[in-house]
C-alpha cells in the first residue's frame, strides 16, 4: 500500500513538473555557471538507462553498454595521458519501459550513482519522464531510443538532447515511396501516443509529396490478430499499406499481411523498423518493404569497420540505436576534453550548435534551437532473400535524405 | 454490396480465429475439468509450442508438418513431468495455490526462453502447400486460415469423441468427475490424472505450432493470449469441452466484427460478451455446476 502511494506521489510530482515546464518553458535564468577546470568527483560516470529485459532489449539494451564502452576505449586511446576524463565508468539500470520506474531510476542515477549524464531510454513515455528529471537536477540527458517529437517540442529543456531519430524524420521516407508511384495510402496504427504521432507525421509527408491517405485505421495496442484490420486497409485498393506497429505487433502484422494476399497488389511500408525486427521475422517476410533508417551497419566502409568491432564483442550486428549510443558517448567525452570539465552547463555550451561528423552522425549538427540532433538518414528497402550475401545483410539503401530535409525546422513548440 | 461482402469476409476471419481459439482453450478446459486445476501456465505452454517449432526448424530443419506431430508429443512428456513434479501436490489444496504455482511456473518458463532466445522473436517460414488464397465470390480466404479452421475443428471433434464415446474416455471422466465412486469400482484414479494433464499441455503446444506461421514467436506471446483463453472458458463454462469450442468461435467472431466495425474497441467487446454471459448464466453457456 505504501509502495503504491509512493509511486502515486512520484507520478504526481512528474506530472506537476511536466506541466510547470510547459508553462515556464524551462527558462535558464541566472548568470552562466563558472566553468570549472576539474571533474566533479575525479571521474566521469555515464548512466545507461534503457530496457534491459523487455521488448526493446535486443534493439538497444545491454549491448548499448558495449557500444558506450567502445566510445570510452576510443577516447582513452586517442588522448592517453592528455585525457581530461581520466577515469570513466558506466552504470546501467532497467526502465522496464515504464515512466514511473524510469523516473525513479533516473533520480537514483543522478543522486546516488553520481551519474554526470544519462543516455538512451527507449519508449517515449519513459524518455519524457527522464527528460523532466534531468531538467530538475540540471544534469545532462541524451535520448537515443525514443521517437516522440515532444522531447524537442513542448517538453524540451536545456539539459535534454534528442540524438537519433523522431517521428517526423521517420515519415520522410514516405516521399520516396510516393514518387515511386505509391500515390494512395492506407495507414494502420496502434492507438496510443506513438501511433497517433506517427499517423500525423506520415499523413503530412504523404500529402506534401502529392499522395493521398485513403484512411487511417486505429488498432488496439498491443494486438495480435490484425486480420480484419488488414482487410479494411485493403478495401480501398491503396497502392501502399503502411503499418505504424512496432516490435512484436509489427511482426504479427507482417505475417498476417503476407497471408492476406494483399502483398501482390499493395506495397508494404513500415513506420518504424529496427534491423533486429527484420532479423527476427526473417528477410523473406519483409522483402520489398520500405522504411526510413537512421543508420545502417553495412552502408559504407566506415560503418562496417565499426560494426565489425561491435560484432566481435557481441556476436550480433548493431542496430542504429547501438551506433547512436556510441556516437553520443563519444561527442560527450570530446566535449569534456575541449571544455576541461564535466559541468553540465559548460558541456551544453560546448554541444549547442556543434557541427559534427562521426560514424553515426553524417553532416550532423546539434541544433541549438531545440536540441534536436540532425543528420543524414536513409530510405531503405529490405532485400530479397536471394540478394542477401551474409548474415544481417538485409537492407538496400535507396536514397539519402539530407540532414536538413530529414529534420527541417526547429520544433515550433519548443521554447528553450 | 460492398458492405455485405465485408461482412462475409469478417465472418470468415472470425471463424478462422475462432477455430484457433477453440483449440487453445480446449486444453485449458480439459485440465480444469479433469483435475480442477486453473492452469495459468497454459499461455506459456502455448508459447513453448511455437518457440519449439521455430527452434526445431532452425536446428534440425523440421518443417511445419513435422512439428505438428513432434511438438505435441514433446509437450505431452513435458506435461507429465510438470504434473509429477509440481501439479499433483496441489490437487487437494485450495484453488489459490493452483493459481500461484502455475502463474509462477509461467514466469519461469517465459524468462528461460527470454534468456535463451532474446525478446525480439524467432523467424519461421510459411508451411509448404498452405500459401495463397482461395476466392469464393468476393471473399478471399488465406489457405492457411482455412487450414487452421478445419484442423482445429477436427481436433476438437476428435477430443470430444474420445472423451464421450470411448472406454478410455469414460474411465477418465469417471475418475475425474466422481473420483470416490470410480475408486470404489476399482479404477486407479491417480493413474489417469497425470496423462490427462499431459494431454492438455500437448493441446496447448499444438496451438502454438499452429500460431507459429501467423503470429510473432516471442517469449511473451502467451501472456496476453492466456487472458483471452480464460474469457473463452468462462464464457463456455469452466471445464466444459463443448463450451470451450463454442466459446472459442464466439470470441473469434466477436473480435472480427469488433475490429471490422468498432476498431480499437474489439478487445473490450470480448469482455463485454463475457460479462453478459456471466450475468445471464453464471456457470457459463455449458457449465454443469455453479461457477467456482
Amino acid at each position: 500500500m505504501a509502495h503504491i502511494r509512493r509511486n502515486f506521489a512520484i507520478a504526481g510530482v512528474a506530472v506537476g513538473a511536466i506541466m510547470l515546464a510547459g508553462c515556464a518553458g524551462g527558462a535558464p535564468g541566472g548568470p552562466p555557471a563558472a566553468v570549472e577546470s576539474e571533474l566533479s568527483d575525479d571521474k566521469v560516470i555515464i548512466g545507461l538507462l534503457n530496457d534491459q529485459s523487455g521488448v526493446y532489449k535486443d534493439l538497444s539494451g545491454p549491448n548499448s553498454k558495449v557500444a558506450i564502452q567502445m566510445a570510452i576505449d576510443d577516447y582513452n586511446e586517442k588522448y592517453g595521458d592528455e585525457a581530461v576524463a581520466g577515469k570513466i565508468e558506466i552504470v546501467t539500470a532497467d526502465t522496464q519501459n515504464k515512466p514511473d520506474v524510469a523516473n525513479t531510476q533516473a533520480q537514483q542515477m543522478y543522486d546516488r550513482s553520481n551519474a554526470d549524464i544519462i543516455l538512451d531510454v527507449p519508449a517515449s513515455s519513459a524518455a519524457l519522464a527522464v527528460a523532466e528529471v534531468a531538467n530538475q537536477k540540471k544534469k545532462l540527458y541524451i535520448n537515443i531510443g525514443a521517437a516522440t517529437m515532444e522531447l524537442t517540442g513542448a517538453a524540451c529543456n536545456p539539459y535534454t538532447f534528442h540524438w537519433a531519430y523522431n517521428t517526423q524524420m521517420l515519415a520522410k521516407g514516405a516521399k520516396g515511396v510516393v514518387e515511386d508511384g505509391g500515390k494512395s495510402w492506407s495507414l494502420v496504427y496502434p492507438d496510443y501516443a506513438f501511433g497517433q504521432d506517427m499517423v500525423k507525421s506520415f499523413s503530412e509527408a504523404v500529402e506534401n509529396a502529392g499522395g493521398s491517405v485513403n484512411e487511417a485505421i486505429a488498432t488496439p495496442f498491443p494486438n495480435e490478430n490484425f486480420a480484419t484490420f488488414i482487410t479494411r486497409a485493403g478495401s480501398t485498393n491503396p497502392d501502399v499499406i503502411a503499418t505504424m506497429a512496432a516490435g512484436g505487433d509489427l511482426i504479427n502484422f507482417v505475417k498476417q499481411f503476407n497471408q492476406s494476399g494483399l502483398r501482390d497488389s499493395a506495397t508494404l511500408a513500415v513506420g518504424l523498423m529496427f534491423i533486429t525486427d527484420i532479423h527476427s521475422l526473417g528477410v523473406d517476410e519483409f522483402a520489398g518493404t520500405t522504411f526510413t533508417d537512421a543508420w545502417y551497419w553495412n552502408y559504407d566502409e566506415q560503418n562496417r569497420e565499426w560494426a565489425d568491432r561491435f560484432t566481435e564483442l557481441t556476436d550480433t550486428r548493431p542496430s542504429f540505436a547501438h551506433a547512436a549510443n556510441y556516437s553520443a558517448a563519444t561527442q560527450y567525452l570530446e566535449a569534456i576534453q575541449r571544455s576541461g570539465t564535466d559541468d553540465a552547463d559548460a558541456i551544453i555550451k560546448e554541444l549547442e550548435g556543434l557541427k559534427v561528423d562521426d560514424v553515426f552522425l553524417r553532416n550532423g549538427e546539434i541544433r541549438a534551437g531545440d536540441h534536436s540532433v540532425i543528420h543524414d538518414t536513409y530510405v531503405a528497402k529490405v532485400k530479397d532473400a536471394a540478394d542477401v550475401e551474409e548474415d544481417w545483410d538485409y537492407e538496400e539503401i535507396l536514397a539519402t535524405i539530407p540532414a536538413d530535409e530529414a529534420y527541417p525546422d526547429v520544433n515550433p513548440n519548443c521554447t528553450l | 454490396m460492398g458492405d455485405f461482402s465485408d461482412f462475409l469476409q469478417y465472418t470468415v476471419q472470425g471463424l478462422a480465429a475462432g477455430g484457433f481459439y477453440a483449440l487453445a482453450a480446449l486444453g485449458l478446459a480439459v485440465i480444469f475439468g479433469a483435475l480442477g486445476v486453473v492452469n495459468f501456465a497454459h499461455g506459456a505452454f502455448y508459447m513453448l509450442g511455437a518457440v519449439g517449432s521455430a527452434v526445431l526448424l532452425d536446428v534440425i530443419g523440421l518443417p511445419f508438418w513435422g512439428a505438428l506431430v513432434v511438438i505435441p508429443i514433446l509437450m505431452f512428456i513435458f506435461g507429465i513431468i510438470v504434473e509429477l513434479l509440481l501439479v499433483q501436490w496441489l490437487l487437494k489444496l485450495d484453488i489459490l495455490y493452483n493459481f500461484l504455482l502455475t502463474f509462477g511456473l509461467s514466469l519461469v518458463l517465459v524468462d528461460l526462453v527470454k534468456r535463451e532466445y532474446g525478446v525480439s522473436g524467432l523467424p519461421y517460414e510459411q508451411p509448404a502447400g498452405l500459401e495463397g488464397l482461395i476466392h469464393v465470390g468476393s471473399v478471399s480466404i488465406p489457405i492457411y486460415q482455412l487450414f487452421v479452421f478445419v484442423f482445429s475443428l477436427a481436433v476438437c471433434f476428435l477430443v470430444w469423441l474420445v472423451l464421450t464415446k470411448t472406454r478410455v474416455g469414460m474411465i477418465v471422466r469417471a475418475a475425474t468427475e466422481e473420483p470416490e465412486r470410480a475408486r470404489a469400482l476399482g479404477i486407479n484414479v491417480g493413474m489417469w490424472v497425470t496423462p490427462v494433464f499431459g494431454f492438455g499441455v500437448a493441446l496447448a503446444g499444438l496451438a502454438g505450432v499452429l500460431a507459429a506461421p501467423f503470429r510473432a514467436i516471442t517469449a511473451n506471446m502467451g501472456s496476453s493470449f492466456i487472458i483471452i483463453l480464460f474469457a473463452i472458458v468462462v464464457i463456455g463454462g469452466l471445464g466444459s469441452i463443448l463450451g470451450a469450442v463454442v466459446g472459442g468461435f464466439l470470441v473469434g467472431l466477436v473480435e472480427a466484427y469488433g475490429q471490422g466495425y468498432y476498431g480499437t474497441f474489439a478487445q473490450v467487446l470480448i469482455f463485454v460478451l463475457m460479462a453478459v454471459v456471466i450475468l445471464v448464466r453464471p456457470a457459463g453457456l455449458f457449465g454443469r455446476k455453479e461457477a467456482v
